[in-house]
C-alpha cells in the first residue's frame, strides 16, 4: 500500500533530498547576504554581528552559555514531563463521561488563551521561595493544552463499527479505555506531543525573562538579557542560537519518537507516493 | 436440511429514528435454527438496523423480539460491511479481542485463535498488521474474529460488498463450505441476488420508506451447493423469482 521513496536509498544519500537541500540552500544564501551585507556597511557588531562573529561568540562563551542553556532544558524537560503526564490523566478523566469533559474542558481553553507573560510575575512572587518550581509551572501552563486538546479529540474519535463491536462483546468502560480509546488516541497525542514540546521551550524562556532571577542556576534567558543589558549582542544572538537549536532538536527528537512508536501500526504513518 | 426450531421470533416490529425516519415497519419473522437467510433490498429499506436491533445495538419502538434459547443470544456474532479491524493490532490480537473483552485464559485464547485463522487460510499471516493485507484478506479476518467465539448464530451486514467477483465468489464458497461444517444461524444482508440465491436456505425481500419484508422465498437446494449449482437452471430460475420481487420492492 504505501512505499516509503526514501527507504530504497542508503547511507547519506536518502538525506539528499529536496527536502533538505532546498532549506540549506536558503539558510547559507541568507548567511551569506548578512555576512557581506554588514562588512561593505561597516555596521558596528552592537547593532547587527555578523554570522562568524556569532560562531565565534558561541565557542569563546560556551562555558557561560551552556551551564545557563542546561537550566533551561532541565526546566523544559521538567515541565514537558509534567504537562505529559497531566494532560493524559485530564484527558482520560474527562473521556469518562460528557458532564467531566463539558465542566473542565472551557478551563483549559482558560489556561491556554491567558498570555504566560502576564500571569509569570504572580506565579513568581507566589513561588519566591523556589523559582524553579515557578519557571517550572509557567512552562508547564503553555505546554498542557495541546496534550488536553488533542488527546481528547483523540479518544472521542473511535471507528463507530468498532465501538459497536466492543458494545456486542459486552466490554467494560476499563477495556474499551484500554484496548480502544486509547490505542485510537494515540497518534493524536504524539501530534499534541510535538506541539507542547516546542511550546514548554518557549514557556521556559518567557518565564526566565519574567523572572529576571541571577545566581548559579539562571537559564539562557538570563544570560541574554544580562548580554543586552551589558551591549554584548553578539552574545545575545549566540544565546539565540542555542535557544533555537534546542528548538529544532526538541522537535526532531519527538517527530522520531512518534515514527517510531507508529512506525508499526498505524495507519497514519503510512506514507503514500 | 431445516428443522424447524425457531431461534427468534419478531412481532409487528416497528423501528422510528428520532428525526422520524420508519426504518422498519410492523416487520414480522421468525428465524429457524441452522437457516440461512439473505435480506435484500434497496438501500434504506432496514436491512442494518433489523440486524442491529437483533444484535441488541438498537432498540426496537413498538412490537416484540424472542429469543427461545438465551444461550444464542450470547453466542451471536456480527461482521460488518467494513472489515472494522484495529490498525495498531497484528491479525492474530484483532482476533483473539472477543476472547481478550471475555477474559479468556491466554493459552486457550490462542490455540482458538490458531485454529480460527485457519478455518479461513490465514494461518500464515498472525504478525501481520491489517494495512498489509488486501481487501479480501481483512474481510477474512473480520470473519475469523466473529468465528472466533464459536458462535451458534451469525449476522453478517454487506460483508463482501467491497470486494471484487472473483474474491466474493471464493469467500461464498468458503462462507457455504464452514456453514454446512458448523450450522450456524446465519443472517445475511446483501444486495447482490445471485449471492443471496447461491448462499441462502431463505432469502427476504424488503422494500423501503417504510421498511418491510415483502417476500420470503424459500431456496430448496440441499447442500453442498457447488459450482454446478451455480450454472444449473434451478440456480437462473430461483435468482428470476428473487429479481423479479426485488423490482416489485422497488417500485413499490
Ligand atoms: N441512526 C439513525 N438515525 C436516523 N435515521 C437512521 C439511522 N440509521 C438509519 N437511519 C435511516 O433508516 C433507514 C434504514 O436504514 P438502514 O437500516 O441502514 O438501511 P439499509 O441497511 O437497508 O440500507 C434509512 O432511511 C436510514 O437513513
Ligand atoms: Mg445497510
Amino acid at each position: 500500500m504505501g512505499t516509503n521513496k526514501t527507504r530504497a536509498n542508503f547511507g547519506w544519500q536518502r538525506w539528499l533530498t529536496i527536502d533538505t537541500i532546498a532549506p540549506i540552500a536558503v539558510g547559507l544564501l541568507v548567511l551569506t547576504v548578512w555576512e557581506v551585507s554588514v562588512r561593505v556597511t561597516n555596521t558596528p557588531a552592537y547593532i547587527l554581528p555578523t554570522p562568524s562573529l556569532i560562531l565565534t561568540t558561541l565557542i569563546r562563551d560556551w562555558g557561560i552559555l551552556f551551564p545557563a542553556l542546561f537550566t533551561t532544558i532541565k526546566i523544559t524537560i521538567a515541565a514537558f514531563m509534567t504537562a505529559v503526564f497531566s494532560g493524559l490523566l485530564i484527558s482520560v478523566l474527562m473521556a469518562q463521561s460528557k458532564w467531566i469533559e463539558k465542566s473542565l474542558y472551557p478551563y483549559a481553553i482558560v489556561l491556554q488563551t491567558t498570555p504566560i507573560a502576564a500571569i509569570a510575575p504572580l506565579i513568581i512572587i507566589w513561588l519566591r521561595n523556589n523559582t524553579f518550581a515557578a519557571l517550572v509551572l509557567c512552562a508547564w501552563i503553555v505546554a498542557l493544552f495541546p496534550i488536553i486538546s488533542n488527546t481528547t479529540f483523540g479518544l472521542n474519535s473511535i471507528d463507530a463499527n468498532l465501538r459497536d463491536l466492543f458494545r456486542l462483546y459486552g466490554a467494560s468502560r476499563w477495556q474499551t479505555l484500554l484496548y480502544l480509546r486509547l490505542p485510537s488516541a494515540l497518534p493524536y497525542f504524539l501530534s499534541g506531543l510535538r506541539i507542547s514540546g516546542g511550546l514548554a521551550l518557549i514557556g521556559a524562556v518567557v518565564a526566565e525573562f519574567v523572572a529576571g532571577t541571577g545566581g548559579a542556576n539562571s537559564g539562557i534567558a538570563y544570560q541574554m538579557l544580562i548580554a543586552g543589558y551589558n551591549l554584548q549582542i553578539p552574545r545575545m544572538f549566540a544565546a539565540l542560537v542555542m535557544i533555537t537549536g534546542l528548538g529544532i532538536l526538541i522537535f526532531v527528537a519527538l517527530s522520531a519518537l512518534s515514527d517510531a512508536i507508529l512506525g508499526d501500526w498505524h495507519e497514519s504513518s503510512v506514507k503514500r507516493d | 436440511m431445516t428443522n424447524d426450531q425457531p431461534v427468534i421470533s419478531l412481532h409487528d416490529v416497528n423501528k422510528v429514528f428520532e428525526n422520524g425516519t420508519i426504518a422498519l415497519e410492523n416487520l414480522n419473522l421468525t428465524v429457524n435454527r441452522s437457516e440461512f437467510i439473505s435480506f435484500v433490498g434497496p438501500s434504506g429499506c432496514g436491512k442494518s438496523t433489523l440486524l442491529r436491533i437483533i444484535a441488541g445495538l438498537s432498540n426496537v419502538s413498538s412490537g416484540t423480539l424472542d429469543w427461545y434459547d438465551l444461550s444464542d443470544r450470547q453466542n451471536l456474532a456480527f461482521v460488518f460491511q467494513e472489515p472494522a479491524l484495529m490498525p495498531w493490532s497484528t491479525v492474530r490480537d484483532n482476533v483473539k479481542l472477543p476472547l481478550r473483552l471475555a477474559k479468556i485464559p491466554q493459552k486457550e485464547a490462542e490455540k482458538t485463535v490458531d485454529r480460527t485463522l485457519q478455518l479461513v487460510g490465514l494461518e500464515n499471516f498472525k504478525r501481520a498488521y491489517p494495512r498489509q493485507l488486501s481487501g479480501g484478506m481483512k474481510m477474512r479476518v473480520s470473519i475469523a474474529r466473529a468465528l472466533s467465539t464459536n458462535p451458534t448464530m451469525l449476522l453478517l451486514d454487506e460483508p463482501f460488498g467491497a470486494l471484487d467477483d472473483i474474491t466474493r465468489n471464493k469467500l461464498n464458497d468458503d462462507l457455504l463450505e464452514l456453514w454446512s461444517q458448523q450450522r450456524w444461524t446465519v443472517l445475511f444482508v446483501t444486495h447482490n441476488i445471485y449471492e443471496a440465491v447461491y448462499l441462502s436456505t431463505r432469502v427476504i425481500i424488503m422494500a423501503a420508506r417504510p421498511g418491510r419484508a415483502i417476500a420470503d422465498i424459500k431456496i430448496d437446494v440441499p447442500s453442498p451447493r457447488t459450482e454446478e449449482f451455480r450454472r444449473s437452471f434451478v440456480y437462473s430460475e430461483y435468482c428470476q423469482q428473487v429479481a423479479d420481487a426485488l423490482s416489485k420492492a422497488m417500485s413499490s
